[in-house]
């Protein structure tokens, strides 16, 4: 009994340990964004200061925080919405009308999220300059549909092996076709996973930095461009770092803060039945 | 009106023959059971009829229609899934008119044949609710009510009711027949349980390992079955088969030596059988009577008492026989017991499994199905 108090007390304390040291850098970024430049840098780290906004309104003199989001949210719902949609059809296949080489298929799909981007950043850059859609919304859109394809699939298609295929099967005897299946029995049915899927989808496209570098400089640049501009080759200015990185993860945290249940019951649907 | 006709029906699953040449005729407003053990291809063969599974060669035909590449939904008929299929996202009265809103009826059609639908099957006050908030026998009767609202000229049913309890399985049974007398509709019927196969079938058909043993009316296959397996799977408990020897074939039947000695005619159509042949001679457990001038004897190991009737297990000539007695009967195990048979209601089959048809008909067996209820006999009087 006693032995079992001081257990859970222990992993309690614990868990409460390494939440805060990998939350710590968030933290003290959040923090430094509040500084002067003077204090943000001092030794020893000074816990105790009076807050300033100096550093958020230096970034926004700076640079149009505005437009670098609308870039990022039309970036990552764009990126989203044409990988369902070219998901949803894939993994319907893959899930109900599966070949001997569904399976490999999948595997390989996977595969490709091992290989390093910068292998094949030569390629993709030289695609981009020549099609035109260096520095443009809709190749970033596509770059990042390319990236999370896979992961949308895989999810898509473990949500979709759980709905029964009699129910496809009777909507087909009511007089469904593939459409009609799709759109009203399959899709409302995995509607949890679809959302968490989509999710999922938004946050790693929001969060992406490679190819955002890479493939933009001014006009389609999202978010990630934006606190890069920030380190400049003349010095690290660390608040206004720490302001601008606050403002661009912002958004996210929030939306990640407030689906995180659905999230978390989108990504072990089907595990726990 | 609407027939159905299957002409050496064959399906290959990767290189496996699991239906290998089917033949059937099934009449307008008939019902049909296909019955058979698992893996003998009934749903198989329902789920081509239905068009969910292709059809590697032959021909189905409904109202001489050919039906092979039309679709699920345009062959007209309707099916009711042994897991229900109810669509979880939809009300009940969704689900019922979800084939009616596929087929763009206007919205207050579609409530009138749903609720007309609702009415025949008591689910008037359930219209509201979603499929988990009902019982098994509830979400049974709306699945049926979604085969219903359709019209369809041929009803399928996959095992509808293995997913219930015995007391829910005998009404819903029940409720079925019925249902298939006030539609007046052909419908197909899969199951593995011969006693739903018995009491609802117009027309059994027996199927193993794909090819279709005997075709007939439930007490054409209990009396006369065709072969060893149908004589083995119909009736509960199984028949008894004993190896007998053949002592004189002749044009009044078939006599036979039994193992303890002792002679019995069995009145069979004795043409190919020749005197030495060994015979394989089956006997229902019913039809074995406890009788101390009886030819056979030996010792009870297994009493099983069901109140009405008592089943005996008892070990003679190195063989098990089992005897369904008299609930009544006192006797103990390891007591030794005489019994005996009537020569008539034995069967004799031959070394391939065929049976040596019997010289006489049963009289029961060409009793229609609709006079063993009093609706419909009342009509007919």
């Amino acid at each position: 009994m006693h032995s079992s108090i001081t257990k859970k007390l222990a992993i309690t304390l614990l868990a409460w340990a390494i939440a805060l040291v990998v939350f710590f850098p968030i933290f003290w970024m959040i923090l430094t964004g509040f500084k002067t430049e003077g204090e943000a840098v001092a030794t020893p780290p000074s816990l105790f200061f009076e807050p300033t906004l100096s550093g958020y309104h230096e970034v926004m003199a700076r640079a149009d925080y505005v437009k670098f989001a609308i870039n990022s949210v039309v970036v990552s719902l764009g990126s989203t919405l044409l990988a369902l949609l070219i998901a949803v059809p894939a993994a319907y296949s893959m899930a109900f009308l599966p070949t001997p080489r569904t399976r490999g298929t999948l595997l390989w799909m996977l595969s490709t999220k091992m290989l390093p981007p910068v292998g094949v950043l030569m390629p993709i850059y030289l695609l981009f300059r020549d099609l035109g859609l260096l520095d443009s919304l809709s190749g970033l859109i596509v770059i990042y549909m390319l990236m999370n394809l896979p992961i949308v699939v895989w999810m898509l298609y473990t949500f979709f092996k759980d709905v029964p295929k009699d129910i496809l099967e009777a909507g087909r005897m009511d007089g469904a076709g593939t459409l009609q299946e799709v759109l009203y029995l399959l899709v409302p049915l995995t509607l949890p996973g679809i959302a968490s899927t989509g999710l999922l989808s938004v946050i790693l496209s929001w969060n992406e930095a490679f190819w955002s570098l890479n493939l933009t400089t001014s006009s389609a640049a999202p978010l990630t461009a934006f606190i890069a501009s920030f380190s400049s080759p003349e010095g690290l200015f660390w608040a206004k770092l720490s302001a601008a990185s606050t403002m661009a993860i912002a958004p996210i945290l929030i939306l990640g803060w407030m689906t995180q249940k659905q999230m978390v019951r989108g990504l072990t649907f089907g595990a726990v039945k | 009106m609407a027939t159905l006709e299957l002409n050496n029906i064959v399906k290959d699953f990767a290189g496996t023959q699991v239906i290998k040449g089917v033949d059937l005729e099934v009449k307008d407003r008939e019902f049909v059971v296909f019955v058979g053990p698992s893996g003998c291809g009934k749903s198989t063969l329902l789920r081509m009829i239905a068009g969910l599974e292709s059809v590697s060669s032959g021909d189905i035909l409904i109202d001489g229609q050919r039906m092979n590449e039309v679709g699920p939904a345009e062959r007209g008929l309707s099916m009711v899934f042994q897991s229900y299929a109810l669509y979880p996202h939809m009300t009940v009265e969704d689900n019922m008119g979800f084939s009616l809103r596929l087929a763009k009826v206007p919205k207050a059609e579609r409530r009138e044949k749903v609720l007309e639908a609702a009415r025949i099957l008591q689910l008037e006050n359930l219209l509201e609710r979603k499929p988990k908030a009902l019982s098994g026998g509830q979400r049974q009767r709306v699945a049926i009510g979604r085969a219903i609202v359709r019209n369809p000229s041929i009803f399928l049913f996959d095992e509808p009711l293995s997913n219930l309890d015995a007391a829910l399985r005998v009404q819903m049974r029940i409720e079925l027949a019925r249902l298939h007398e006030e539609l007046d509709a052909t419908m197909i019927y899969v199951t593995h349980d011969q006693i739903e196969a018995m009491t609802m079938a117009d027309k059994i058909v027996v199927l193993q390992g794909g090819i279709v043993e005997q075709v007939g009316s439930p007490m054409e296959l209990y009396h006369h079955p065709r072969n060893r397996f149908v004589a083995g799977f119909i009736g509960s408990p199984k028949m008894n088969f004993i190896d007998v020897e053949v002592r004189d074939a002749r044009s009044e039947g078939v006599s036979v030596r039994l193992p303890g000695g002792g002679e019995y005619a069995v009145p069979v159509d004795a043409s190919g059988c020749q005197t030495g042949d060994i015979l394989s001679l089956g006997i229902r457990p019913e039809h074995l009577v406890l009788d101390d001038a009886g030819p056979l004897e030996g010792e009870i190991t297994v009493i099983e008492r069901l109140g009405g009737v008592t089943s005996l297990y008892v070990q003679c000539h190195d063989e098990e026989w089992i005897l369904v007695t008299d609930g009544e009967v006192a006797h103990r195990v390891r007591d030794s017991v005489r019994f005996g048979f009537v020569p008539t209601r034995a069967h004799l089959f031959a070394e391939d499994g065929l049976a040596l048809s019997h010289l006489e008909r049963h009289p029961l067996v060409d009793v229609e199905r609709r006079q063993n209820r009093a609706s419909t006999a009342a009509d007919a009087s």
